[in-house]
């Protein structure tokens, strides 16, 4: 059963404290190509810390982060250099904000959002850019006669879905989410799940996805990591955390969860 | 192991931390295996744990004593000590689950609903939505029915939307839970028939039945859960 199979990436004894405020303790896992990861747990459990820390966007106070890098050799991120980790969040991984507005450049037109990750990585021709851009767009749902509107002027569905083109467009292996779904409309919503679950299994991504959520954890994930405190208290398949819940934390999320 | 299923001595209890610690013991000491062509028909009264036993094997409900053995591409597989990854690679090739209520996806078509394990297991779109298109034939779905999400389908289209995306990746294990529950007679044939058929080609099936025709025409052998005190 394939198990000689690199992971992506693994994380290992990762731990932060802002102060005497512990944000994570000891958090390791593996992610394997095309694997989805939730993490789930309420507001102030650390899942917004874990992401920073796994885009190196925040430095862990203990614990290292080992990626396959796509020479196939897994290399430890933290002896790698700012250029070098630079290259890897414009290429290799992608970071899909709550707020599409952290994640976008409000101010310039939707293909110029699309087409700068790529001009990051070199591309010149503009031709190629707008087309690329175009073709991407059209992926997410988005008219392509909007290429040339600024973000500002799209609603709050089509300015989540733009910044995920943003972010698929150079070909990531890993993209980070935390809390796509979440201040969006629940009809909005199911069209960017539906997006989110094509896109996700036709690129084979590799997504670990912060939510609150447990519908959006179900519907996206493979496997579920609850937090609570900064601890992650339970993992597995995401039906068996979900329907079989051991701790007595995530039986009350689960039992919490509204039945429409 | 020559079995394509085997049990040993599983049990399963559950803590409901919400409810004061109570714990329920649900199942002990169950032991059967189900070879190609078998199908056991789990037999007791409601809340013995026959859905239970068919949650532990596909991994939707933790095993907490026993092994749950399964052959995979020849291995053998303990579905109790198994990874997340382990599990979802028994799911994509091996095991196909029948469960009591289809559980729909937003916007997406049952068409795709029922292709989706097939392309999961690796079949190219074509192929995957020709075979869904049989199957749903096969189940007696109407055609205006297959581009529609399955969500305002009625219980029995549902049921049988559902049995179509079970059976379509021909796994050799199959778990049905009362596959035909809320079929009318003509549907109900139709699945037990189709159902027999896949027996007698080779496939291990556990289920429940509680229709009579099903159990006669699919049931090869009848397992009868153990009653329990209920002073657990």
């Amino acid at each position: 059963m394939s198990e000689d199979e690199q992971p992506l990436l693994i994380a290992e004894g990762l731990a932060k404290s802002f102060g005497r405020q512990v944000a994570c303790r000891d958090i390791s896992f593996s992610l394997y190509e095309g694997e989805v990861m939730a993490v789930v747990g309420e507001s102030g459990s650390g899942k917004s810390t874990l992401l920073r820390l796994l885009s190196m966007q925040t430095k862990p106070d203990a614990g290292c982060l080992r990626y396959r890098m796509r020479d196939g050799v897994t290399r430890d991120l933290g002896a790698l250099g700012e250029a070098e980790l630079r290259f890897l969040a414009r290429t290799d991984w992608g970071f899909v904000h709550q707020d599409p507005t952290l994640g976008l450049r409000m101010a310039v037109s939707a293909g110029a959002n699309v087409g700068e990750r790529l001009m990051a990585v070199g591309w010149r021709h503009y031709g190629e850019i707008r087309q690329t851009a175009k073709n991407w767009l059209d992926r997410v749902e988005i008219e392509t006669a909007r290429i040339d509107d600024r973000p500002d002027i799209y609603s709050g569905g089509m300015r989540q879905r733009l910044q995920i083109a943003r972010n698929l467009v150079t070909g990531p292996r890993l993209v980070l989410m935390d809390e796509p779904t979440s201040g969006l409309d629940v009809s909005v919503q199911a069209r960017l799940l539906d997006l989110l679950r094509h896109l996700v299994a036709a690129l084979k991504l590799s997504v670990v996805i912060v939510t609150h959520d447990l519908a959006v954890a179900r519907l996206l994930s493979h496997r579920i990591m609850v937090m609570k405190a900064g601890e992650v208290i339970e993992t597995g398949l995401t039906d068996q955390v979900l329907d079989d819940p051991h701790e007595p934390y995530t039986q009350l999320l689960v039992a919490s969860i509204l039945q429409p | 192991m020559t079995a394509s299923l085997e049990l040993r001595d599983v049990g399963k209890s559950f803590t409901m931390h919400l409810q004061g610690g109570l714990r329920l013991s649900v199942l002990s000491g169950i032991s059967f295996s189900v070879g190609a062509g078998d199908c056991v028909v789990l037999d007791g009264r409601s809340g013995l744990g026959k859905s239970t036993i068919l949650k532990m094997v596909f991994g939707n409900y933790r095993c907490d004593s026993g092994k749950i053995l399964v052959r995979h591409d020849g291995e053998t597989v303990d579905v109790a000590t198994a990874t997340p990854r382990q599990m979802l690679e028994l799911r994509r090739r091996t095991i196909g689950y029948v469960t009591q209520f289809l559980r729909a996806v937003p916007r997406v078509p049952a068409i795709d609903v029922v292709a989706e394990p097939l392309l999961l297991a690796g079949t190219s779109p074509e192929v995957a939505r020709n075979k869904a298109m049989e199957m749903l034939r096969q189940l007696n779905i109407p055609e205006t029915l297959w581009r529609i999400p399955p969500a305002t389908f009625s219980g029995g289209e549902q049921q049988r939307v559902n049995i179509a995306r079970a059976l379509i990746a021909e796994h050799p294990i199959l778990l049905l839970d009362e596959p035909t529950a809320s079929l009318d007679a003509e549907n109900r044939s139709r699945v037990v028939a189709l159902l027999a058929a896949r027996r007698a080609a080779g496939t291990a099936m556990v289920g429940t039945f509680h229709d009579g025709e099903a159990r006669s025409s699919v049931a090869t052998r009848i397992f009868s859960l153990p009653e329990r005190s209920e002073a657990a």
